[in-house]
């Protein structure tokens, strides 16, 4: 046999037109990404700046005094001891959320029963203004920790289950079928088939959970509690120290955006060698 | 039969379905296959032929892939019986292995990984499956390849490495739904020269389903005529193409031809 003649998009049929065409936009995007973001991020900044040296608003700082006030509340200690404060419950509520959600998200997916058991809960979760919900936890858990970590899976675990659970649901079916047809027990079709090819759904679930997580632990320091960022959000707004509180809204901001990016790096990075750039 | 292969009557038609001979890899004995409400096939009797190449040829929605399923054990029939080997299927067996349609690629997994998956759940160590795949992926004209993931292959090449892993489990029956569909003509061309020479160097039971009369009588040792649904067998066809010519000669030979035209008269009943 010769070597095989490689197609070009159009003639690959629909399937390999579509990866072909995808590969060069991808390539491009992979080419200069840090540049293109540097400039997006310094486009809003510069607008930030603009718009609060106006301003358009006696309450609305530029952004080079929220910098001055980030990097002030940093050399005091008190956005430290803040941040302490708030990722306590924020983290241990994600792992937990995490561990739980995508077990159970797991389990609805793979067997009926656990489904019919566990999905209702969760969508009904899910449909509940969980703002609403967060005060009622003060009169069961106190004002401590507990109720802090309740309100993150509150608000995390929902999502992670749910989307864990169709992820499973809506793994491929020819794979699932071609497992079988090549004696695959049904242990090694969810280990080597159903789950890696739920992977990239169930990570978009942890991004929205890990999302929802950051408002769940600010619902609890807003509602509940005034510790961590929460309380350094609600004393600066009272005091009328804008440029503190923008600065302590921001850097929350900030962290969970990198925190999702960090989760895609890593589910790239790790799980699906296939979508790194080649 | 050979001596029928110069005579002008290319095709023949067969008999009422005869006892299994002794030479069938697969006997279907009385196939029906209901889906809930839809009626896919009726009484299929049909012996595939050990070491030929045998084409399911059919329209559209008249159970071929229903048909085929049921012989590789990935769905239940409603009644009747396969045999494989004189054992009756009672699901996916090592003897069998499936080239599918959409390829079902692992798209996480190299090509490597990828032929060697059926040796993997069987649980053969990397050493082991990984030279079998590499012979595989070279005996298909992927070496060089071996490090590629699928959405880095063109659709043929897709294909290709879908076939590879049936051929490296090493089963005696390969089932192939469609294969070449998602090919343009040049490769599929290709392709079918491969078939008919993989055919003689594995010395393995095809049985093939495609859409194509023209393929279907290029490739095939019997064409098997499926009717409109609910299907039945409505006619076996020996093509008797002569492969030593080359593709040019066979694609201009009378025989060829008269036997595609005759197959594509009975096919208009159904499609008109
Ligand atoms: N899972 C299913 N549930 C219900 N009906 C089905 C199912 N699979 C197939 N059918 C029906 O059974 C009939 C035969 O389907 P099948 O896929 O076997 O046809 P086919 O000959 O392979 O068609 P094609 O040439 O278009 O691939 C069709 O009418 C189809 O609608
Ligand atoms: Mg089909």
């Amino acid at each position: 046999m010769t070597a095989p003649v490689r197609l070009d998009g159009h003639t690959a049929g629909a399937l390999g037109a579509g990866q072909v065409a995808a590969a060069p936009a991808r390539r491009a995007s992979f080419d200069r990404p840090i540049l293109w973001r540097i400039l997006s991020v310094a486009l809003v900044l510069g607008v930030w700046e603009i718009a609060g040296q106006i301003p358009i608003n006696f309450a609305f700082p530029p952004f080079s005094e929220v910098f001055a006030a980030f990097l002030r509340m940093m050399a005091d200690g008190s956005l430290p001891a803040a941040y302490a404060e708030t990722l306590k419950p924020l983290v241990i509520g994600v792992v937990i959320s995490t561990v739980l959600g995508v077990g159970l998200g797991v389990a609805m997916g793979l067997s009926r029963l656990s489904e019919w058991l566990v999905a209702p809960v969760f969508i009904v979760l899910q449909a509940a203004p969980m703002a609403a919900l967060v005060p009622l936890l003060t009169f069961v858990y106190g004002i401590g920790l507990l109720s802090k970590t309740l309100a993150v899976i509150l608000l995390a675990l929902p999502v992670i289950a749910l989307n864990g659970y169709k992820a499973i649901r809506n793994a491929n079916p020819t794979l699932v079928a071609m497992c079988k047809s090549f004696l695959g027990t049904r242990r090694q079709q969810i280990v080597k088939v159903i789950i890696p090819d739920a992977t990239p759904v169930i990570f978009a679930g942890l991004r929205l959970g890990v999302a929802a997580g950051f408002i769940g632990v600010m619902l609890a320091e807003l509602l509940i509690t005034p510790t961590g960022i929460g309380d350094l959000i609600t004393y600066h707004r009272s005091v009328a120290d804008y440029a503190e509180m923008y600065a302590a809204v921001a850097s929350i901001v900030v962290l969970s955006a990198l925190t999702l990016a960090a989760l895609q790096a890593f589910e790239v990075r790790v799980l699906r060698p296939e979508k790194r750039g080649s | 039969m050979t001596a029928m292969a110069d005579t002008a009557t290319l095709t023949r038609p067969a008999g009422p379905a005869a006892a299994a001979k002794p030479d069938a890899a697969v006997s279907v004995r009385g196939i029906c296959k209901t889906y809930t409400d839809v009626e896919a096939l009726r009484g299929i009797d049909l012996d595939i032929e050990r070491g030929k190449l045998t084409t399911l040829l059919g329209p559209s929605g008249c159970g071929k892939t229903t048909l085929l399923k049921i012989i590789a054990g990935l769905i239940d029939q409603t009644s009747g019986e396969v045999l494989v080997n004189g054992r009756a299927v009672r699901g996916p067996g090592p003897e069998r292995a499936f080239v599918f349609q959409d390829f079902a690629l692992l798209p996480w997994a190299t090509v490597m990984r990828n032929v060697a998956f059926g040796l993997e759940l069987r649980g053969a160590s990397k050493t082991e499956r990984e030279e079998k795949a590499r012979h595989y992926i070279a005996e298909v004209g992927l070496a060089g390849f071996e490090d590629k993931y699928p959405h880095e292959l063109s659709g043929g090449m897709r294909q290709r490495v879908g076939l590879a892993r049936a051929l490296a489990v090493d089963a005696d029956v390969l089932m192939l739904d469609e294969p070449f569909s998602a090919v343009d003509e040049q490769t599929r061309r290709k392709f079918q020269e491969d078939l008919i020479r993989l055919r003689e160097v594995e010395k393995k039971t095809f049985l093939f389903v495609t859409h194509s009369i023209e393929e279907a009588v290029y490739v095939s040792d019997r064409i098997v005529l499926l009717s409109r649904r609910p299907g039945r067998i409505s006619e076996i066809i020996e093509p008797k193409v002569d492969h030593r010519a080359s593709p040019d000669e066979i694609r201009r030979d009378p025989h060829y031809l008269d036997t595609v035209e005759s197959i594509w008269q009975g096919l208009r009943n159904y499609v008109e």
